[in-house]
This record gives C-alpha cells, sequence and structure tokens, in this order.
C-alpha cells in the first residue's frame, strides 16, 4: 500500500507576515531574509549557504527553492519524518484505494455534531453526518464539511515557538516542568466552552492540584446567554431543547436557528420535518413561523411572518408580548397587528406553540421566552440537566475579569487551550496587552495568529481530525472524537497539553480518552463496548434525563430595554468563517452567504431606507465610530433589514492568518465592546467617500425583471413557485399552473426511457438554503476556489448552487432559497452543440462529460438555459497551489481520488456524483446481487442535505421516493415550455401564512 | 515554282538536306494586332482546309473557338460528378459515424436523421466540385508545363500582352512549312514563322 | 491601337472602367509596373505603412501565445457570457469576407463589367479575412491544441470518438474551410493568366522561375481558355449558393440554439445581408486606402465606388428591416423571456451598444440616397468605417448581450473586455490589413486579362460581332 510522506525540512516555516497570495512571487525576497530562511538554507546546502544567502545568487536560489517544493515528494523518500498512512504495515482487510469510514465529532461553540469520515489511504477526504449522533442525524453543516480543508492548511501553525525562535516540544515539556505554579494562585487557564468530558475531567483535576488557579471559559460565539437565561427563568442551569418538529406556531426572538446562530444540522432538520408534504395530513402538519430580527436572517428568510426591529428593541417586544397573551394589545401600525395576530396565534395553538430566543439575546429575552412558553403551557420544549461544575467563569463577564488580572500582573501564568482570544476578545478588554504582562503565556492553537504572536509560547494544535477526544452535545450523548490522520504538523490536542501540565502517566490522547471511559465501564465488556463506541460514534446510555423545571416568575423583571439613540450595531456570527478560525479556509470564503450571496468579505448591512436617505451603494465605505473605537467597512443595502441598524457579521478582517484569509473583510472585533458584545446603541456611521468591490455570486436578486422602460410591465417568472396551503387545498394544479407550457411537439421521436433511469426531486417547502449541499458538492468533486478576482469576473465554480430570490418590496420582503444542480435535461440543448461529442447522455439519463474529450468550445454552457456548467477558464487548481505555496502531496490529499481534477480549458458539471452511481453498481456485481436497481444510491448533496429537501433515484421505479415525489400535482419542471424535459424537478413551496397577516 | 524563294521554305529545304525535316517542326506562328482579324484569319484559314489550329491570346477572344473550329468543353459534366461524390461522401460520413461506429444519445435526438445531415452535405458538395473544377481545368489543358514549343515564336511573350497569335500545328494532315506559312501570311499575319518543336 | 474607349457617345451612356491606359500593353505596363517596381519605386508611404501593420502582427503572435499558455481567463469571457469578443470577431470577419466572393461571383454572373477592376482584390480580401476569422474558433476553445484536429473527422486513436454533426460548430467547421478553400482556387484560377503575363514580362531568371512555376505554364491558347472560362463559371456559379450558405451556418450556432435573442429564425438572410453590408464596406475602406497610395485613380473610378454605394445603401436597409422584424416577433410571440431580451437589448445595460449599432448601420447609410454623398470621396470613407464599426456591434450585441441576461435571473452577468481581448482583435486588423498591403504589392491587383478582355468589348460593343461579357458563351 502506499505510504505518503511529506518533509516540512524542505520548506521554510512560516514567514513573521504571512504573505498573502497574489504577493508571493514579489514576496520571496522578504522570505529569504526570514531566520527561518537561513537556517533552512544552512542545513540544506551546508557548504554554499553563504553564497547562496548574499544578495546577488539570492534569486537563483529562490528557483531552486521553488523547485525544491515540487521535488518535496523526492526528498522526503531520503528522510522520511512520518507517515500520514495510519496502518504501516499492510492487513488482510484493507483494500487500498477503497474508502474506510470512520465515526468522529465536530466541536463548534459548545455545539457538539457528530461525523462519518471517509478516508483513502488514511486521508481524510469528505465529512458527513453520523446517523446515529442526536445533532446530526446524518447530515452536516457547511462548517463541520469545510473543516475539512484545515487539515491540509499549509498555513496552519508547524512548530513550538518560544518567544516567536522556533522551539520544540521537549524543550517546551522541560519548560512547563521549570514553572513553580505553586498553589496555582498566579495560574489562569482559558478555553472555550469545554463539552469535552475527559478534557473536563483533566479541568478537574487541574483545580484539584492548584486550588487557587482559576479556569476561563470564553467563546467568542457561544451560548452563555442561554445558559443565563435558563438560570434568570429556572433558578438551575438546564439545557433547553426547542421541538421545532412538534410546534405548530414558532416564535424567535431573533434566533437564527435555521442559520449561523445554530451550528448543527439539528435545528433544520427538526424543522423541515414536517413541512415535507406526502399526502392531504401533512398539509395540516407545517408550521407557521414568526420571526423578529435585526438582520435578515435564514431563518426571516423562510418565516411565514417576519417583523424587523433592532436587536435591542426584541427584549420590548418579547414583554409586549407577554402582556398581549393576556391582554389583547392596542397599536394599529405594523407591529401592533403583529404583536395581536402571533399573541392569539400562540394562543390557539396552546401546547403545539414555541417561542425560541436567539444566543445573542440577553438572558433576559431567553427568560421570557421561557415564561411565555410556560404560560402557553407548550409540549414543543424539554429540558435536561446541565453539567456545571464550580469555579468554572464563563462568558464576556469572566474574560473581562481575567483581562483584569492580566494587566494587574496577578496572572504570571495562562495557558490557552486553542482559540484566539486577542482577535476575538472584545476590543475594550486590550487582551492582546493584556497577554503581554503575562510572565508565561501557553498558548495551544491551529494557526500562529494574533494570540500566537502576543503569547510567549505558542503550541501548534492538532486539528480535531488528527487527535483523540471526545465532545458531549447538550443532551448529554458522548461521541468519541476519532483522528483520521496522524498529525501532518507534529501538533497536540488540549487534553494531551493538559496531560503534560498535570504531568500524567498517560500523555497519548488514545490513552487519556479511552482510559477516561473504559474506566467507568465493567472490565468484562470495556473492549467490546469501545470498540461498539468507535463503530457507533457515540457511547450508549450517554443521554442525560429530561428535568421537569418551572419558571419563576418573580425573578424576571423586565428591564426597561435601552432607549434608542442612534444607530444600533449588531455582530453576527459569520455563516463562512464562523469567528474567524474558518477564516483561512478557501472553501468557506467562497461559499456565498446565504441571503447575502457575498463570498471573500463581510460586509456592513443596511436597510434600503438607511441607503436611500444616506444615498449609499453597495460597496460605498463607511466609518462606524463609538467613542474611541473605528471600523471602516463596506455597506451593503440588505432589502429586510431594520432601519437605524447596521448588522456585520463576525470573523473577517484577520490582520494575521493565512495566505487565504489575512485582512479579508472588515474586523467587527474592532468595534465590538464587552458591554455592546451582541448588538449596541450610539454608533456613528459616516461615509469616507472610498469604494469597495464587492464579489457576490448573484447579481440579481428578483425573479422580477427590471423595469427598463416606463409603461412596459415587467413579467415575473415562474422559476421558484410557492402558493399558500389554502390556495393549494383551492386548487392542487396552483403551482403547475404558474406556467402555461404550450403544446410540445419535437420533428424528432422522442426517445424511450426504459429501465433504471436516473432523476432528482428537490423539496422547495423544505429546503432551508443553508449551503450544506453546496460545501458537499465541493468537497465531493473536487471542485476548485477561484479567488474574489474571478469571481468577480462570474468564473465561481460550485456545481450545485443556491440561488436567493427576494419576494415582494425591497423593505419588508421576504426571499426563496432555490438550489440549482444540473438539470440532466432528457432534450439536452448542450448536448446538441457540443461539436466533439464531449458531453452526451448515458442510456440511463445521466449528462455525462468526457472531460478528457472537451475542447472548451464553451458553446454548451451558452446553450444551458439553467447555466450550471462551468468552465475551467484558468488552471484553478494550479494556480490555487502557486498562490498559497503549497505542497502538491498536502493540496492533493484533500481530493476525491474517484473524481477527475479537471485540467485548465474544459467544461464540468453536476454528474449526479456518478462515481457514487458506479461504486453501488459495482457493490451490487461484486456481491453478486440480483441486477442493480438503483437503490443504495445517494448524492453528496442529497446526502449531507439537513432538511431532506433532495430526493434521488430511479424514477422508473414506482417505489422510488423520488419517483412518488414527482407524481405530486406540486412537482413542476422549471421552464419545462423549452421541451428539455429536465430530469431535476422542483416541488413548489407550501407556505402557511396567518390570514390576517397576509390581508394587511 | 517559285522564283522568290520564300525564307520560311529555304529553311524548310536547309532542314530537309540536315535531315532535321517537319518532324521537328511543332507549327507556323502568326501575330495580329487585333482579336477581330484573328478571328476573321482564323475562320479563313481554317476554311482553307487546316484542322490542327489553335491561337494564343492575352484574354479570351470571343467567336475564335467556332472560328479554328474548339470543341466545347466537357469540364462541366465532370464537376457534376465530383459534386455527387460530395454528396455521398457527406451522407457516408455522417451515417457511419453517428449511427454505426460510435452511437451516442445526444440531446434526445436520433443517431442519423436527414435535416441536421444537410448543411455538411452542402459543403462538402460544394468543396468536391470546386476541387474536381480547379483539377480539371489545368489537367484538360495538359497544364501545369514548364515548356512548351511555342515559347520559340519570337513574339510568343506577347500573346500575354497585346498580341494576338495563330498557330497551325505541324501535325496537321494538310501541314507543309511553306504553303502553310504563305496561307498564314495571305490571311494577314506578321511575322510569320515557322517555329521548332 | 488604342484599345481603350474614346469614343464620346459612349462615354456619356458607360463611363469608361480604365482611363488612361492607351493601348493594351499600356494597360499591362500600368498593372504590372506595381509589381515590378523596384524596392525604391514603391511609394515610401507603402513601406511605412506595411512597417506599421506588420508590427501590429507580432502583436498578435504575442497575445495568442499569452493565451494559449495561460487560458481563456485572460479574457473577459465569464459564466453566463462564455462567448463575447472572440466569437464577435469570427463572425465579423467571416462577412467582410464574403462581399469579396460576391464582387467577383455573383457580379460576375450579373455580367457587371465594373466588377473587373476590383474582384481580384476583393477576392484576396476574402481569402485574408477568412484567415482572420479562422484564428478565433481554433483559439477560442479552451484547449486548441485538441480542437485543431479533434474538430475535423479524422480518426483518432486517443478517444475513437468522432464529431457530432448536430452542432451547427461542426457545420461551422465544413462551411469556413469549404469556403476558403474554393475562395483560394477561385482567386488562383483567375490568377493564373496575369502571373503568365509577369513571366512573360520577368527580365530577371528568379522572378521567370516563380512565374513560370506560379502560372503553371499558361500560354493563353484557345486550348486553354475554354476549359478555363467554364472553369471560371462553374467557380462562381458555387461560390455564389456557398457564400449564402456559408454566413447562414454561421448564424445557425444561434439560431439553433435555445437562448433567447439567439433563437430566431430570421437569422440566415438577415445575416447574409449584414455579410454583403459589411463586406462592401470594407473593400469600399480598402480601395480607397490602395487608390490613395498605389495611385490607382485610373483603374478604381468614382463609377465603381458610386455602384458601391448603392449596394450599401440597400443591404444597410435590408439590415434595419432585420431589426425591426425582430422587435415585432419579440413582442408578437407573447413569450415573455424573448420579450425582455429584445427590451434588454435596447435599454438595458448595453443599451450604447445596441444604438451604436442602429445608428451605423441603418440610419448612417441612408446618406446614400444622394448621389453627392454617393460620390464624394471623404464621406464614402467615413461611412465604410462606421459601417464597419455598426455591423462589429451587431455581432457583439446578438452575441455577448443576449447571454448576459437569459432565463433566470439568478445567473445574470455582465461582459468587459480585458485589454488581451482588445489587443487579439487589434492584432487580426494588422494581420489583415498586412496581407493585403503584401498582395498589392507583389501581385497584380487588377485582372488583366479581364480588363483587356472588357476593353476590347467596350471598343466593339457596337460592332455587334462580339457581345456579352469576356466570359459569354
Amino acid at each position: 500500500m502506499s505510504l505518503v510522506n511529506i518533509t516540512l525540512k524542505n520548506t521554510p516555516a512560516a514567514t513573521p507576515a504571512p504573505v498573502t497570495g497574489p504577493e508571493y512571487w514579489r514576496s520571496l525576497d522578504q522570505l529569504a531574509d526570514t531566520p527561518e530562511f537561513r537556517t533552512w538554507v544552512e542545513r540544506e546546502f551546508p557548504d554554499d549557504a553563504a553564497a547562496v544567502l548574499d544578495g546577488n545568487s539570492r534569486r537563483t536560489m529562490l528557483k531552486i527553492m521553488a523547485a525544491s517544493f515540487g521535488l518535496a515528494g523526492l526528498a522526503a523518500c531520503s528522510r522520511p519524518e512520518y507517515r500520514l498512512a495510519p496502518q504501516a504495515r499492510g492487513r488482510e482487510d484493507y483494500i487500498p484505494g477503497a474508502a474506510y469510514n470512520y465515526t468522529s465529532v465536530f466541536s463548534l461553540g459548545g455545539h457538539a455534531s457528530g461525523l462519518v469520515v471517509q478516508t483513502y489511504e488514511g486521508r481524510p477526504s469528505k465529512i458527513e453526518g453520523n446517523p446515529d449522533h442526536p445533532a446530526s442525524l446524518g447530515a452536516a453543516t457547511a462548517l463541520a464539511q469545510a473543516s475539512l480543508l484545515s487539515v491540509y492548511d499549509p498555513d496552519r501553525s508547524k512548530a513550538v515557538l518560544d518567544g516567536g525562535k522556533q522551539s520544540t516540544w521537549e524543550k517546551f515539556e522541560a519548560a512547563v516542568k521549570g514553572l513553580s505554579l505553586g498553589d496555582g494562585s498566579g495560574l489562569r487557564f482559558l478555553s472555550g466552552t469545554v463539552i469535552s468530558p475527559t478534557l473536563d475531567s483533566l479541568r478537574a483535576e487541574a483545580l484539584k492540584k492548584w486550588p487557587k488557579a482559576k479556569w476561563v471559559e470564553y467563546e467568542s460565539i457561544g451560548r452563555d446567554n442561554e445558559r443565563a437565561g435558563a438560570m434568570l427563568a429556572f433558578g438551575q442551569a438546564v439545557n433547553v431543547h426547542p421541538q421545532f418538529d412538534k410546534a405548530k406556531v414558532i416564535l424567535s426572538l431573533d434566533y437564527d436557528f435555521l442559520g449561523a446562530d445554530y451550528p448543527t444540522p439539528l435545528a433544520t432538520k427538526l424543522f423541515s420535518k414536517n413541512r415535507h408534504v406526502d399526502s392531504e395530513e401533512d398539509l395540516e402538519k407545517i408550521s407557521r413561523l414568526y420571526v423578529v430580527e435585526s438582520q435578515f436572517s435564514l431563518t426571516g428568510a423562510n418565516a411565514e411572518h417576519r417583523l424587523r426591529m433592532q436587536g435591542g428593541e426584541v427584549q420590548k417586544f418579547a414583554a409586549d408580548l407577554v402582556a398581549a397573551l393576556s391582554a389583547a394589545p392596542a397599536g394599529n401600525d405594523k407591529r401592533g397587528k403583529f404583536l395581536a395576530a402571533l399573541a392569539k396565534d400562540l394562543k390557539a395553538a396552546g401546547k403545539d406553540a414555541l417561542v425560541v430566543a436567539g444566543p445573542r439575546q440577553p438572558a433576559i429575552v431567553h427568560a421570557l421566552a421561557h415564561q411565555i412558553n410556560q404560560t402557553l403551557g407548550v409540549a414543543t420544549v424539554t429540558y435536561t440537566k446541565a453539567a456545571s461544575s464550580d469555579r468554572v467563569d464563563s462568558g464576556v463577564d469572566a474574560l473581562k475579569t481575567l483581562t483584569g488580572e492580566m494587566t494587574g500582573g496577578q496572572v504570571t501564568t495562562l495557558i490557552i487551550l486553542g482559540g484566539n482570544p486577542a482577535f476575538t476578545a472584545p476590543a475594550d478588554l486590550q487582551f492582546g496587552a493584556a497577554l503581554a504582562k503575562v510572565a508565561n503565556s501557553i498558548h495551544l492553537g491551529a494557526e500562529d495568529d494574533e494570540t500566537a504572536a502576543a503569547a510567549k509560547w505558542h503550541l501548534p494544535e492538532a486539528h480535531y481530525l488528527e487527535a483523540w477526544g471526545d465532545a458531549q452535545s447538550t443532551d448529554g450523548v458522548v461521541a468519541i472524537q476519532q483522528p483520521m490522520i496522524e498529525p501532518i504538523f507534529g501538533g497536540k490536542s488540549a487534553i494531551e497539553v493538559m496531560a503534560v501540565l498535570l504531568d500524567s502517566k498517560d500523555r497519548k490522547g488514545l490513552d487519556l480518552v479511552k482510559n477516561f471511559w473504559t474506566a467507568q465501564w465493567p472490565a468484562a465488556t470495556k473492549e467490546n463496548t469501545w470498540r461498539k463506541t468507535l463503530n457507533d460514534g457515540v457511547i450508549a446510555g450517554t443521554q442525560t434525563a429530561e428535568v421537569k423545571v418551572s419558571v419563576d416568575s418573580k425573578r424576571i423583571q423586565a428591564m426597561p430595554a435601552p432607549a434608542a439613540n442612534g444607530i444600533e450595531v449588531g455582530f453576527v456570527p459569520s455563516a463562512t468563517t464562523w469567528d474567524g478560525r474558518f477564516a483561512n479556509n478557501a472553501w468557506m470564503q467562497e461559499a456565498p452567504d446565504p441571503i447575502t450571496k457575498l463570498v471573500w468579505t463581510n460586509v456592513a448591512l443596511i436597510s434600503p431606507a438607511m441607503g436611500r436617505e444616506k444615498g449609499w451603494k453597495d460597496g460605498d465605505m463607511v466609518a462606524l465610530t463609538r467613542a474611541n473605537l473605528k471600523l471602516e467597512a463596506a455597506v451593503m443595502v440588505q432589502p429586510g433589514h431594520a432601519d437605524n441598524a447596521v448588522t456585520i457579521a463576525l470573523g473577517y478582517g484577520r490582520p494575521r492568518s493565512g495566505s487565504v484569509g489575512t485582512n479579508v473583510g472588515y474586523n467587527a472585533g474592532l468595534i465590538r465592546t464587552s458591554d455592546s458584545f451582541w448588538f449596541g446603541q450610539g454608533f456613528a456611521i459616516a461615509a469616507t467617500g472610498a469604494k469597495e468591490i464587492l464579489a457576490n455570486t448573484q447579481e440579481h436578486g428578483s425573479m422580477e425583471e427590471p423595469q427598463l422602460v416606463a409603461g412596459i410591465k415587467p413579467n415575473k417568472r415562474p422559476l421558484v413557485r410557492e402558493t399558500t396551503i389554502e390556495e393549494y387545498k383551492k386548487n392542487s394544479k396552483a403551482i403547475e399552473e404558474m406556467n402555461e407550457v404550450p403544446e410540445l411537439d419535437s420533428v424528432y421521436p422522442q426517445l424511450k426511457w426504459e429501465g433504471l433511469q436516473w432523476g432528482m426531486a428537490i423539496d422547495l417547502g423544505a429546503c432551508t438554503g443553508c449551503n450544506a449541499c453546496v460545501v458537499a458538492c465541493q468537497a465531493e468533486n473536487n471542485v476548485p476556489s477561484v479567488g474574489k478576482d474571478q469571481v468577480l469576473r462570474g468564473r465561481e465554480m460550485h456545481w450545485i448552487r443556491m440561488d436567493r430570490y427576494y419576494v415582494g418590496s425591497v423593505d419588508d420582503p421576504r426571499a426563496v432559497e432555490q438550489p440549482i444542480p444540473c438539470m440532466q435535461c432528457e432534450n439536452a440543448p448542450c448536448e446538441n452543440v457540443c461539436p466533439v461529442q464531449a458531453t452526451t447522455h448515458s442510456p440511463e439519463g445521466l449528462n455525462d462529460m468526457a472531460y478528457n474529450r472537451c475542447v472548451g468550445t464553451r458553446y454548451c454552457a451558452n446553450n444551458c438555459p439553467f447555466k450550471v456548467r462551468h468552465f475551467n477558464f484558468l488552471d484553478w487548481h494550479k494556480n490555487f497551489l502557486e498562490r498559497r505555496r503549497i505542497e502538491p502531496e498536502l493540496m492533493q490529499m484533500v481530493y476525491n481520488p474517484d473524481v477527475t481534477v479537471r485540467m485548465r480549458g474544459i467544461m464540468e458539471k453536476c454528474t449526479y456524483c456518478v462515481q457514487r452511481i458506479q461504486e453501488a453498481r459495482i457493490a451490487t456485481k461484486t456481491d453478486n446481487r440480483r441486477e442493480f436497481t438503483g437503490e443504495g444510491v445517494v448524492t453528496a448533496c442529497q446526502q449531507t442535505c439537513p432538511a431532506d429537501a433532495i430526493s434521488f433515484g430511479n424514477i422508473n421505479d414506482p417505489n422510488s421516493k423520488v419517483a412518488k415525489l414527482k407524481k405530486q400535482e406540486r412537482n413542476y419542471a422549471m421552464l419545462a415550455e423549452l421541451d428539455v424535459r429536465p430530469r431535476t424537478t422542483y416541488l413548489g413551496r407550501l407556505r402557511n401564512p396567518n390570514p390576517e397577516l397576509e390581508a394587511s | 515554282m517559285s522564283h522568290s524563294p520564300d525564307p520560311a521554305v529555304l529553311i524548310a529545304q536547309i532542314k530537309d538536306k540536315l535531315g532535321i525535316g517537319d518532324d521537328k517542326v511543332y507549327a507556323v506562328m502568326g501575330e495580329f494586332a487585333e482579336p477581330e482579324d484573328l478571328v476573321e484569319a482564323g475562320r479563313r484559314i481554317r476554311a482553307m482546309g487546316y484542322t490542327k489550329i489553335d491561337a494564343m491570346t492575352p484574354f479570351p477572344v470571343h467567336g475564335i473557338d467556332e472560328a479554328i473550329g474548339v470543341p466545347y468543353s466537357k469540364i462541366g459534366w465532370i464537376v457534376i460528378c465530383g459534386a455527387l461524390a460530395g454528396i455521398t461522401t457527406a451522407q457516408i460520413l455522417i451515417y457511419y459515424v453517428g449511427a454505426i461506429d460510435y452511437p451516442l444519445i445526444i440531446g434526445g435526438k436520433p443517431l442519423f436523421d436527414f435535416t441536421y445531415s444537410i448543411p455538411p452535405t452542402f459543403e462538402l458538395a460544394v468543396l468536391f466540385s470546386a476541387i474536381t473544377t480547379f483539377i480539371c481545368t489545368w489537367g484538360l489543358s495538359g497544364l501545369p508545363r514548364l515548356y512548351h514549343p511555342s515559347m520559340n515564336y519570337r513574339n510568343a511573350h506577347r500573346a500575354s500582352d497585346d498580341r494576338f497569335l495563330l498557330v497551325v500545328e505541324a501535325d496537321d494532315p494538310k501541314f507543309d512549312a511553306q504553303k502553310t506559312a504563305q496561307d498564314m501570311r495571305s490571311v494577314g499575319a506578321n511575322d510569320v514563322e515557322v517555329v521548332e518543336g | 491601337m488604342s484599345a481603350v474607349v474614346q469614343d464620346p457617345q459612349l462615354m456619356a451612356v458607360n463611363p469608361p472602367l480604365v482611363q488612361g491606359a492607351t493601348d493594351l500593353h499600356d494597360l499591362t505596363d500600368q498593372i504590372s509596373s506595381v509589381v515590378e517596381a523596384k524596392v525604391y519605386e514603391t511609394p515610401l508611404k507603402y513601406w511605412i505603412t506595411l512597417m506599421i501593420t506588420g508590427s501590429v502582427v507580432l502583436l498578435l503572435g504575442a497575445m495568442l501565445t499569452y493565451l494559449v499558455n495561460t487560458g481563456i481567463g485572460v479574457w473577459g469571457n465569464n459564466r453566463p457570457i462564455g462567448w463575447a469578443w472572440d466569437i464577435t470577431n469570427f463572425v465579423f470577419w467571416i462577412g467582410i469576407g464574403h462581399a469579396g466572393t460576391l464582387i467577383s461571383a455573383i457580379l460576375f454572373l450579373f455580367r457587371q463589367k465594373w466588377r473587373t477592376s476590383i474582384n481580384r482584390s476583393a477576392e484576396a480580401m476574402t481569402l485574408f479575412a477568412v484567415m482572420c476569422a479562422g484564428i478565433f474558433p481554433l483559439f477560442h476553445t479552451g484547449r486548441p491544441w485538441r480542437a485543431f484536429y479533434w474538430l475535423f473527422p479524422i480518426p483518432n486513436t486517443d478517444l475513437n470518438i468522432w464529431q457530432n454533426f448536430r452542432s451547427p460548430l461542426i457545420w461551422d467547421v465544413f462551411a469556413v474551410s469549404t469556403y476558403f478553400t474554393v475562395s483560394l482556387l477561385f482567386w488562383y484560377t483567375g490568377l493564373v493568366p496575369d502571373l503568365a503575363s509577369l513571366r512573360d514580362r520577368a527580365t530577371s531568371k528568379i522572378r521567370q522561375v516563380v512565374f513560370a512555376i506560379l502560372s503553371l505554364g499558361w500560354r493563353g491558347s484557345a486550348r486553354h481558355w475554354r476549359h478555363y472560362e467554364q472553369a471560371y463559371l462553374i467557380l462562381a456559379g458555387i461560390s455564389t449558393p456557398l457564400v449564402l450558405s456559408v454566413h447562414s451556418v454561421v448564424s445557425f450556432d444561434f439560431a439553433t440554439s435555445v437562448i433567447p435573442g439567439w433563437h430566431t429564425t430570421i437569422f440566415p438572410p438577415y445575416f447574409v445581408a449584414g455579410a454583403i453590408f459589411s463586406g462592401f464596406a470594407c473593400v469600399m475602406t480598402l480601395l480607397l486606402i490602395a487608390r490613395w497610395t498605389l495611385n490607382l485613380q485610373n483603374l478604381i473610378t468614382i463609377k465603381h465606388l458610386d455602384n458601391m454605394n448603392k449596394i450599401i445603401l440597400v443591404t444597410g436597409s435590408v439590415v434595419g428591416y432585420a431589426y425591426c422584424t425582430e422587435f415585432f416577433i419579440a413582442w408578437y410571440s407573447g413569450d415573455i423571456y424573448e420579450r425582455f431580451t429584445f427590451l434588454n437589448r435596447a435599454f438595458g445595460p448595453y443599451w450604447w451598444a445596441a444604438w451604436a449599432m442602429y445608428s451605423c448601420n441603418v440610419f448612417i447609410p441612408q446618406l446614400y440616397w444622394s448621389k453627392k454623398m454617393r460620390t464624394n470621396l471623404w464621406v464614402m470613407f467615413i461611412i465604410s468605417i462606421t459601417t464597419n464599426i455598426g455591423m462589429w456591434f451587431e455581432r457583439f450585441v446578438i452575441i455577448a448581450t443576449s447571454l448576459t441576461r437569459d432565463f433566470l435571473p439568478s445567473s445574470w452577468g455582465y461582459y468587459s473586455p480585458t485589454w488581451v481581448d482588445i489587443c487579439t482583435f487589434i492584432g487580426t486588423i494588422g494581420l489583415f490589413l498586412t496581407l493585403f498591403l503584401l498582395f498589392a504589392r507583389f501581385l497584380p491587383m487588377i485582372a488583366m486579362s479581364e480588363v483587356k478582355g472588357v476593353a476590347a468589348i467596350e471598343k466593339h460593343s457596337f460592332a455587334g460581332q462580339v457581345e456579352g461579357s469576356p466570359s459569354h458563351r
């Protein structure tokens, strides 16, 4: 079997200032001046190092060096540093080239989602959800899937740094032994929310060993408000589990649970469950979603009714709702009507109602939500006891205290376990400066980032797919985090570092995790239980029991909402870079924001009214200022955004990231303070006069044609079709009749499509537009990233894209999302025009591409009515390598070996994951079953869809789900009048609006 | 019979003595300044019973063919065959590659259909006929050739400029250097010459 | 003798085609002198012009090298606008080429004697235009190194896949390659008798040998002429439908697609009219330049130019009619996509391109209703230029702007060219002019044998003995 070897000795360690992609060649000279480079040269060319380093022959040197990147493999043969393949010795049951799946778990912001990771020769190449995991249920979010690319990120931290100088783990361990921590009074730990029981146990151990030490948990995007809200309402720490699938009427108080506020597929899974309509009864199941929020979120887009307001006004709204439930409210404005109708609806729903509050809303709003739920006596939310250990402070206030201590010099040793607080901490805390004051600061981090720069010691953190660990979901279920690959850059995990600090006998992640758990199991069965656990991915029976809690309404006094003064600025998690940890991840950078469709940046979102009033257009630079804080960012007019409010996503504008993420977008952290952590009043906003070009993947956001000539009425194109349940009950043909298709007649006889015929049906009612399919496709099909400049030229490559159309007034629209893969037309217009027969039809109805036959006339793309064909205008993969100076081996490891990597100058497109079809077909043959009927084929997008909106299979098999769906009356083909006969059809969206509000 | 011996005749006689007789002679050639004179002369020469007559002119002079009895060109018929060949080739090619050698489903259309085979068929027909025409033009005219005895004629180079030459070739049964030369003069040709082959 | 007309009453009805030449020999001299001139005898302005255009050819070479080495990405093409300047230029050049064939073939069949003084250069123009056109379909492909032989039905061992004869691009391959071959044969056939004259006039050995070979040993024998005239007639006969077919096929690239703005049945006639229109304009430009640089006032008379301007006026109006039809049908069809495409064409982001095309192609040529305009050298020079600009825009508007906004608003886009696009196009113009200048200097620009024929007839057309054109049989 093949061993993939890499010696990173062949490449200099990261330069102090990571060079941005395009400047790479220009920066070689600087690169050549770095100490790392010099030491490297001296090691590689001992004799004439001096000659090499003198300016004249440096250029030549750089050429050699450039070559040596390419020769990394060869060099590796001589001095393999470590093997990347887990099985050094061949195994009987191991088939080289076959895919092996292992379970693992992905933790983000206090959430855990179980994964199934596909590996080839010990290289993780695809991430999917673990069906057995309660928070995944078989799906995976875009972020979880994209985390795969970070494994192979060449900009990850590669070496232990001691005051910026390259050091080693041995030296570090020696230094740790040297520390005199005493009772730990000067010792502080800083970590993200700890959901790993193993780490928790080590924490307990540490706090026992150093009784005066403190452990602070800080998440830039965390669940502190939820926790505090529960505390406030119930007087005890409970986890709240909204059962979106059980609710008939849902109110979201600024809670983007379908989007970035809920980083596991669970909420979407539950919410979309009763939006699948297969029968008359199902019509009744469709829930009604009300959303009040500031920015136009994905949840808002999926809402039946949405009320926009500043984030700060939500509290008032919640309080008014409490009142409205007892006495009908006054007020005849939009808000009044909304409130009245909502209250009525909630009361009517009674136990089927559900009110949820968002993690960005203060505790009081959560408490009010709990109170309302209790008043309504809802049966749609359950509670479990939350694990809370004392002497653990969490949240922004805890961090504030800590920085206080640090500046005050009380902290002699600070151990930062993961995360990048120097970037994510509120600006007013000056964390970076405080950190510099700490004598022994140790930072374990994935990147040589802002925090690493300020810390004394920097330790490279192993990626979660490189290290053993575990994670506990809020309902208590524990999943084991299995590594797929040896740490490529020799990193260690948090638990391993803790083991070093505690000088415990187990130092290896595996031993730490395994021993922690097996100790709790009966000795006889522990091995089997362990194996079973690894196989299932979850530890059986770890679910915590539900608890009954009741709101003590005395504790909830709705405190006066902050008086509106001036502009409110709101901060939201980035759907693409989260809190910045995915900033160097090209897949996420290029995954369009679900609503704005922007890539490679964040922006200051403003309402159309504000845009009109100030005369600002998309891309105008503005300065947001408050006190001595200032942020310059480009604005974008966001339909449906609250007035007098600005929303900006976190996680961009990293001053010190890798070659992809550095200085991309705007650092919202610059104006984010501890007192306005999620939103705050009193910001001044003014245009700077500068302009920025924003790259988005969708220019025109409406199915309505633009008004070009006064007096000629623009048509609305029936692309995304939706209707209300009432309409649909009245006329089940409503969807179909939205586009009258003439009698279609071809001069050619229609082909008979017999036997196995592939087809896809996408349920627009269920799809929330979360982007998971886009990233899944990118990972599965080796779809390249092209970079901002190319997206600006309209050359993005996503095989499945998410179209977003606004419906209604620009100030207060709704939005619909529509995933667009290849339609696999039976009468494919693309095939007719290809001069060299590079794209033809398979007998099973697939529109195939013969990449090695394509000459790249682009005629097929022109003639595609759906514009799903993507052309390799440049050698994207090479381009990518050059711009990021990636060792070829490293880059290639992420590829799916079953899918061709397309070269420059040819066309590519969605193939319904033909490689998966072939895999299934071969499987049928090898275990010589009866002939292949197409069962068990699941496309990448379908597999990962948290809303189960995508169905795929044999449309000639009447029992297949897809065939059944296509029989539905709300099933329609886009542009049917062209007689291209798409195999991908859509199920019209059914909405359940409140008649009272729909009328108004 | 001739008292004042004609130089041309003398030359012919000398040739006889030397044993380089008429067989070495290509033709008798004479020139005219005006196309009409050429045509007229040609007609008269032919009337005298000469059959192997030719004319060399800077541009196609009209009536000369009838005058000196050059037959009508058959090139058109050959070209029609060329066109037919083009059509068949195209149809066979398109049918073979599409329906026999490598059948593929494309755009839900049949493996072969007359409708979409029309444009290439037409073009091939045109191409084949054009090439046939081109080849025949020179082939039937016995071209290309770099040498031709008529070039030995003093004024041959003016045939492409402003003179109109009349030629009676030696292999004409009625040819006789002296007689023919006289006849040429009698129809008004200037610079009459017995041109050697 | 005087081959050329001085007869007053004839002058009145039919001004002479060839002035100044006193007899046939003089005429041969006049025409050949250009070719036979020593380097220093050719006007300096000629060499300077050649130098400039030559350097533009180098630019073209550089651009194509860069393109092939880097990828189509160096152009502005994107998704959805897969074709932009590349195919625009292709259609533009093909269109230009067509006038050449029409002038020499159709006017020949219609017995238009005035063609003789310009047909040679018109045919040459066709060849060079088709060469320029040919560059684009090849180099606009992502992998030209494959395209150049995968596009032809040559059995290949690497994949054994054939061509798709349903694809208009394959029809293009057949049409354009046929067109080039036929035009080349037609042009060369016409050239042979004149090459013979040059051979006979040649003084240096090299010239003699070279022209002897090129002229295939032509000696103007009646036995040559009879085949020659037949052949010429046939070539003219097949070139005429060929021209129509070629541009029809080119228009099929768009007409057979599903894209609104492309999917239009009037394209074949509309494109052909446009081709004649732009082609004549281009011939006009070239003749005026040649007339100026090589002092051919005697050979290219105002009469020729006037005739050509009439044709420009007619074809321009036909094109204008086509524009109106398109809009009418777009409205009448009731197809919302079609309707929007045409609104968008005239009032969308590319309104300027559309209006440039309407003004240059329809409005400006209307000036030619007045004879004063038709005979004013400056006016006709400017209009010949604007016409070509307008026709370039027509292709751009049809090809690129139809693609910018098709069915799904989500994938609407905008196209703007890069410097490489622009330099490549300029480069082909340079190539075209260079080839033309070389031809004008090194080959007889006027078909001597034909002019002589015409001259002879004009002299004698009142003497009923010889009738019709030189090719009358």
